[in-house]
């Protein structure tokens, strides 16, 4: 167990390595002039050479790289063009709201998603199979900014149960939460459902059965934990477009989350703003990834010896 | 004469499959129709997607504008109908873009091998580290918002996953005798990776691609939703319930019906993909 993770956690460092290039090259691969661009047309030679030296344009590209990781991983990501404010601070302003907002929705998206795949695998009613997976695919094919609209339509204007903005704490956090986690419920549904799909036809599932155990137990007892491994690997991967669709979501409830931090920089070609932002939300993604990856070795053995 | 049961044909397969899913053909006929209204939608919408109809701003649905009117008085279901050319556009550029670049470095990843394979692959697992959304928002912050760009990015954004397809394909391939045997009779790299390789890789990238429509076409009208691709007055989808949120008071419909297309169409692409799937490739069916 501490081998595989102690391999899987080295693995790490050529995948963070190559998320900070990716950051870096953004710049570098613009096109045209980075900071004309960030500054206009119209700035002075003196504020253009000053954001040079800053940005360390003025040096050779590997020591700019090193340069940038070395801050990044001291967690200095450099100061907004526009607001003058370390990049590291304005992140950790707005986080937490994106932070509660994911979780919210993950959480949302285990609560409905996982039910109704285990009930569409075992039902012996075709037509609820069909509806659950109906569902799905609806929940699938939905744009976030479309049913949130359509939820601050109905719940927030026409019947004024919730509020549309996230003035009100928790009551503010269903509908965004609600419309955040649509697709990632979906998702969880079709995965449980094929995963107990295949788990019931294994040997040990026929031999519960035939020792005259109750369907019930034979589902929840037996099935169903093997049937989570694959589920779990999945809610990681979910965790991160949660983290990303969040920018979307954020933008519909005028939410001040880091999405829309993030959108507000891209507009402004405020440059570090948006490196820092994709820096954290991609070395958050991979971090969600491993903890899923040691609690799948945790959860199913065969994983550690491989 | 003995009597040989000739095998049935992937399009006669799929047609004999099609008679019995209703769903299915009800899903490819609304894409036709898409298509349909995408090329004659001059001759289809009743206005001009651009004209402002005078006195006629905000008007609910009524026979005259069935979708109703926008803050400027253009007629929403116009607008809807040319957003169907932008949207169809969208997708099969975004999904071409991914589509040839990624079976292009999967092919040169798994039938070379060695440190080609393990530098595309190094590059493709650092693409996969950043979910889709966040790659095209990075991709897009570089390239500067407009719808053209918006396409590049979650193009590129999408290149991961079929590399990864056509790599595997490429791999399980590469031990198998015939292509052995093509090789010793000296076909030429490029004669075995066209006659039998690529073949080989269609079924399991058209699923791909179908279902890769529908993530494409929302992630792309999400950006447009943001500001940050299709900018106004384009008819966009994405970039008219943007607008449409200003108005969510006074105007339900503006809000209603660009959205009611964009799941129409990725449902439709959804359902398609799923039946794929089914068909081409039982052994990734969920």
């Amino acid at each position: 167990m501490q081998a595989y993770l102690a391999r899987r956690v080295l693995l790490l460092v050529p995948t963070l390595l190559g998320v900070t290039l990716v950051t870096f090259l953004m710049l570098r691969l613009a096109p045209g002039d980075p900071v004309a661009i960030m500054l206009g047309e119209f700035a002075s030679g003196e504020r253009v050479r000053q954001l040079r030296e800053e940005l360390g344009l003025d040096r050779p590209v590997v020591v700019q790289y090193l340069r940038f990781a070395e801050r990044a991983v001291r967690g200095d990501l450099g100061t907004s063009i526009r607001s003058r404010r370390a990049v590291a601070d304005e992140i950790a302003d707005r986080f937490p709201s994106t932070l509660t907002l994911t979780v919210a929705a993950i959480t949302l998206a285990i609560c409905v998603g996982v039910p109704i795949g285990i009930v569409a695998a075992t039902t012996k009613r075709p037509s609820v199979d069909s509806a659950a997976m109906a569902f799905a695919l609806l929940g699938l094919s939905m744009p976030t900014f479309w049913s949130g609209l359509l939820l601050i339509l109905l719940f927030s204007l026409r019947l004024g149960w919730l509020p549309i903005s996230e003035a009100e704490g928790v009551r503010g956090l269903v509908l965004p939460a609600v419309a955040l986690a649509a697709p990632a419920s979906a998702v969880l549904a079709r995965i449980t459902r094929s995963s107990m799909l295949e788990v019931l036809r294994h040997e040990y599932v026929r031999t519960a059965r035939s020792k005259g155990l109750a369907e019930r137990l034979v589902v929840y007892r037996h099935a169903l934990r093997n049937a989570l491994i694959p589920v779990l690997t999945i809610v990681g991967l979910q965790f991160g477009s949660q983290l990303a669709g969040a920018v979307i979501v954020e933008s519909v409830f005028a939410r001040p989350g880091l999405g829309r931090l993030a959108v507000s920089a891209i507009l402004a070609r405020d440059f570090p703003m948006v490196q820092g932002i994709v820096l954290v939300v991609a070395c958050m993604y991979v971090f969600v990834n491993l903890m899923v990856d040691a609690a799948y070795a945790a959860l199913d053995p065969r994983i550690r010896y491989r | 004469m003995s009597t040989v049961v000739a095998p049935l044909r992937t399009r006669d397969l799929l047609l004999r499959r099609l008679r019995r899913r209703p769903v299915v053909a009800g899903a490819l006929a609304v894409l036709a129709a898409f298509v349909v209204l995408a090329v004659a939608a001059p001759a289809v919408a009743p206005y001009d997607p651009y004209t402002l109809i005078p006195g006629g701003t905000l008007r609910p649905p009524s026979l005259e504008n069935p979708f109703g009117t926008d803050e400027l008085g253009r007629d929403i279901a116009s607008r809807v109908i040319f957003g169907s050319r932008i949207s169809l556009q969208v997708g099969f550029i975004t999904v071409g873009i991914a589509l040839v670049a990624g079976t292009l470095v999967g092919l040169l990843a798994g039938y070379y091998g060695g440190r080609l394979d393990s530098a595309l692959m190094a590059v493709m697992e650092v693409l996969l580290a950043f979910p889709q959304i966040l790659l095209a928002l990075a991709i897009l912050a570089m390239l500067g918002p407009s719808l053209y760009n918006a396409m590049i990015a979650v193009g590129i954004s999408g290149i991961p996953v079929y590399a990864r397809t056509a790599r595997g394909v490429t791999l399980g391939l590469k031990g198998m005798d015939y292509l052995e045997a093509a090789r010793a009779l000296g076909a030429a790299d490029r004669r075995v990776v066209l006659r039998h390789v690529l073949p080989n890789m269609i079924p399991p990238i058209i699923v791909l691609a179908t279902a890769g429509m529908g993530i494409s076409l929302l992630v792309a009208a999400g950006l447009s939703y943001l500001g940050l691709g299709a900018q106004p007055p384009l008819p966009e989808w994405g970039a008219m319930l943007s607008e449409a949120r200003g108005y969510l008071r006074n105007a339900w419909w503006m809000a209603t019906f660009p959205g009611l297309a964009i799941m129409v169409l990725v449902l439709s692409f959804n359902i398609c993909g799923d039946w794929l799937r089914d068909v081409l490739d039982p052994r990734l069916r969920t």
